[in-house]
């Protein structure tokens, strides 16, 4: 039994963090006077209950794997990137002029390279808290906060001053359908936006298991000092790791537009690049972790909207569950405090 | 040109900037307050946010904005202590931890706005602060303009920004605070009570976010709305390391941020050629250059964010 637990004892800890939230989410439903039963039936209904909201699950969940894998990456070399909000933005942003200027060319072409393009303009955005960081120390966390909003502001700028479609709202035209992500399930917005993530959670994992380049990071990450003694670079290192980070924030943003929106929306996310946060704590920052989490945290956003709609319980209780995940992860001893006992 | 450079010598955005400040100054000698005491607060954020919303509810549930005050001390330093049981007892990583709360009282705030109001965005309007008038110095020209009428948060910002300057740097419990926070086990060998003084001052930060975030609803607009901090804790997170760890250079580059803040508002009324949404990044980008600026001369105290476990 307690090889077991020893063996499993990440996962025993994350699940405990999970039950721990839900439990302390639900004295928050109880004392707002709404059913407990109600609430989590409605969120399960909501997120599992038949195939159009289990496809809506998976739809959330693909920029959540994204985003948390940002993250994550960014945790490998010991910085936390919290930027992955604006870094979506920008992302989205190139992706979708990209599209629409490029519209000439076939979508074999047309598909990776808006792709590519999407993740450099996270990259570009991650750069300089990277940068500063290893040259100055400025705290990633203030710096990256301070980049979201000015990456909010800037494409909204930018949005507004020269590509806005001429309608009142705030969006750019339609990108060419040679740049779309084909459908899995028609009428779904499910599409294979999902492989790409897979498929990025398989080359993070390699890269980070496999390659040098990956050890080092990983290896500044644990210990600065010890790195720069056998000879790494620690700086660039950080630098490195936040572009990588930056680019797959980036992505989040690029398949939202050319799989879900297909074109710029001021204000799209419903907070993914922060969610990100949550999804790289509970995964342990492991990018099959990621995976998991992304799924859960898909979930619970998917049916926090339905039991707004029809148990008519706010879904910032979702973002209340986000923030306990994330406490209760971070204080492994308290878990093993209750756990004992 | 000239209408610009009005602007900014003006009396007004000078004034109007010591009123922008307060948040960022209670905020920011929070953070020192925990730094010092060598945990990284990222919570003062979610601290801020909190200290708002119980500002207007107490206001809201008593109709007398001196009781929401008294709210927002309470709410501050409970939080303050739990964020110091999550860091301290069980030996969460300080960012990870701070972040977190953040999130939480995001989403607590927004959740119990809805429950109590009905709205997602603003809450009713409850009674704030009056403005209280001092009667000589209010008359003399521009000191008058300046510091003579403002509600009691402005002037109790002025005390606590000399009082923790005192206690830092003048008293035997400063000294204890900064040991402990440059070298965790040095100040156990010399018998000082570190869990102590360390919840002290966490609870301490706490309070001082609570009084910020209630300047934020009581004193300025009268309500509680959605994320009404908008980064406000991490700016003071930044003007803490600015000011160097010292609640007078803390004081000093919060209000820097608000007099740019103030100059970003009045230019936005100007009707300049500069679009809007760049003016309203000039708070954040100064926030970014400030903060590498000031981290390449100065030097945190050397045992933040670090654990240590005392034999007794």
């Amino acid at each position: 039994m307690i090889k077991i637990f020893k063996k499993h004892e990440n996962f025993i800890y994350s699940l405990t963090a999970i039950v721990l939230a839900f439990l302390v989410g639900s004295v928050l439903i109880h004392l707002s006077g709404f059913s407990v039963i109600k609430a989590y039936s409605a969120l399960f209904d909501g997120a599992f209950g038949n195939v159009f909201n289990l496809t809506q699950t998976f739809m959330n969940t693909i920029p959540l794997i994204f985003t948390g894998l940002a993250v994550a990456i960014g945790f490998k070399s010991g910085l936390f990137n919290i930027g992955g909000e604006g870094q979506m933005y920008l992302g989205a942003f190139a992706t979708a002029i990209a599209a629409i200027y490029l519209n000439f060319l076939p979508g074999y072409i047309l598909i990776p390279l808006v792709l590519i393009i999407g993740g450099l303009a996270g990259s570009i955005w991650s750069f300089l808290p990277g940068y500063l960081k290893a040259k100055t120390g400025a705290h990633e966390v203030v710096t990256t906060i301070m980049m979201n909003y000015i990456g909010i502001l800037i494409t909204s700028y930018l949005l507004l001053k020269y590509f806005k479609e001429n309608s009142p709202i705030p969006q750019t035209v339609l990108i060419p359908e040679s740049a779309r992500l084909p459908e899995l399930i028609e009428y779904s917005r499910l599409t294979w936006a999902i492989f790409i993530a897979i498929f990025v959670i398989i080359i993070i994992d390699i890269f980070f298991k496999r390659t040098k380049l990956g050890y080092k990071i990983q290896t500044v990450g644990e210990n600065r000092s010890a790195a720069e003694y056998a000879g790494i670079n620690s700086n660039k290192m950080m630098v490195l790791s936040m572009m990588i980070s930056g680019f797959v924030a980036g992505l989040a943003g690029a398949t939202i537009v050319m799989g879900v929106l297909h074109r710029f929306i001021t204000n799209f996310s419903p907070g993914y690049g922060f969610t990100g946060i949550a999804v790289a704590v509970l995964g342990k920052n492991k990018p099959w972790g990621v995976l998991f989490a992304a799924f859960l945290f898909g979930a619970l956003q998917t049916g926090g909207i339905t039991m707004q709609l029809f148990a008519k319980i706010p879904m910032d209780l979702m973002v209340v569950i986000q923030g306990l995940v994330i406490l209760f992860v971070a204080a492994p001893i308290l878990i093993k405090k209750l756990l004992r006992k | 040109m000239h209408e610009i450079l009005d602007v900014i010598f003006n009396i007004n955005t000078f004034s109007a900037a010591i009123r922008i400040s307060v948040p960022l100054v209670f905020a920011a000698i929070g953070g020192v307050f925990s730094e010092r005491a060598g945990i990284i607060n990222l919570g003062l954020e979610g601290m801020l946010l909190a200290g708002a919303f119980a500002g207007v509810l107490g206001s809201y549930l008593t109709g007398n904005p001196y009781i929401g005050v008294l709210f927002a001390i309470i709410c501050g330093a409970f939080i303050g202590f739990i964020f110091a049981l999550f860091t301290i007892k069980f030996e969460a990583n300080h960012v990870v931890a701070g972040v977190g709360l953040n999130i939480l009282l995001l989403g607590i705030t927004t959740w119990l706005m809805q429950i109590l109001w009905g709205s997602r965005g603003t809450s009713v309007n409850v009674t704030g602060l009056n403005e209280i008038t001092i009667p000589v110095l209010s008359s003399i020209p521009v000191l008058g303009k300046l510091f003579g009428s403002h509600n009691i948060l402005v002037y109790l910002m002025f005390i606590v920004v000399i009082i923790s300057w005192i206690i830092l740097f003048k008293t035997p419990f400063g000294l204890r605070l900064r040991v402990i926070g440059e070298h965790q086990e040095a100040a156990d060998t010399l018998g000082i009570k570190i869990r102590k003084i360390q919840y002290t001052s966490l609870i301490f930060s706490g309070i001082l976010c609570g009084l910020g975030g209630a300047y934020l609803s009581l004193g300025h607009l009268n309500w509680f709305s959605m994320n009404m901090s908008a980064g406000r804790g991490y700016m003071a997170l930044a003007a803490n390391i600015f000011g160097g760890w010292n609640p007078l250079g803390a004081f000093g580059a919060s209000y820097l941020f608000a007099y740019t803040d103030a100059l970003q508002m009045r230019m936005q009324a100007l009707n300049l050629n500069v679009p809007n949404e760049i003016i309203q990044m000039i708070p954040y980008i100064l926030t970014i250059l400030v903060l590498a600026g000031a981290m390449i001369r100065s030097r945190p105290p050397a045992g933040l964010g670090k654990h240590y476990k005392t034999n007794r």
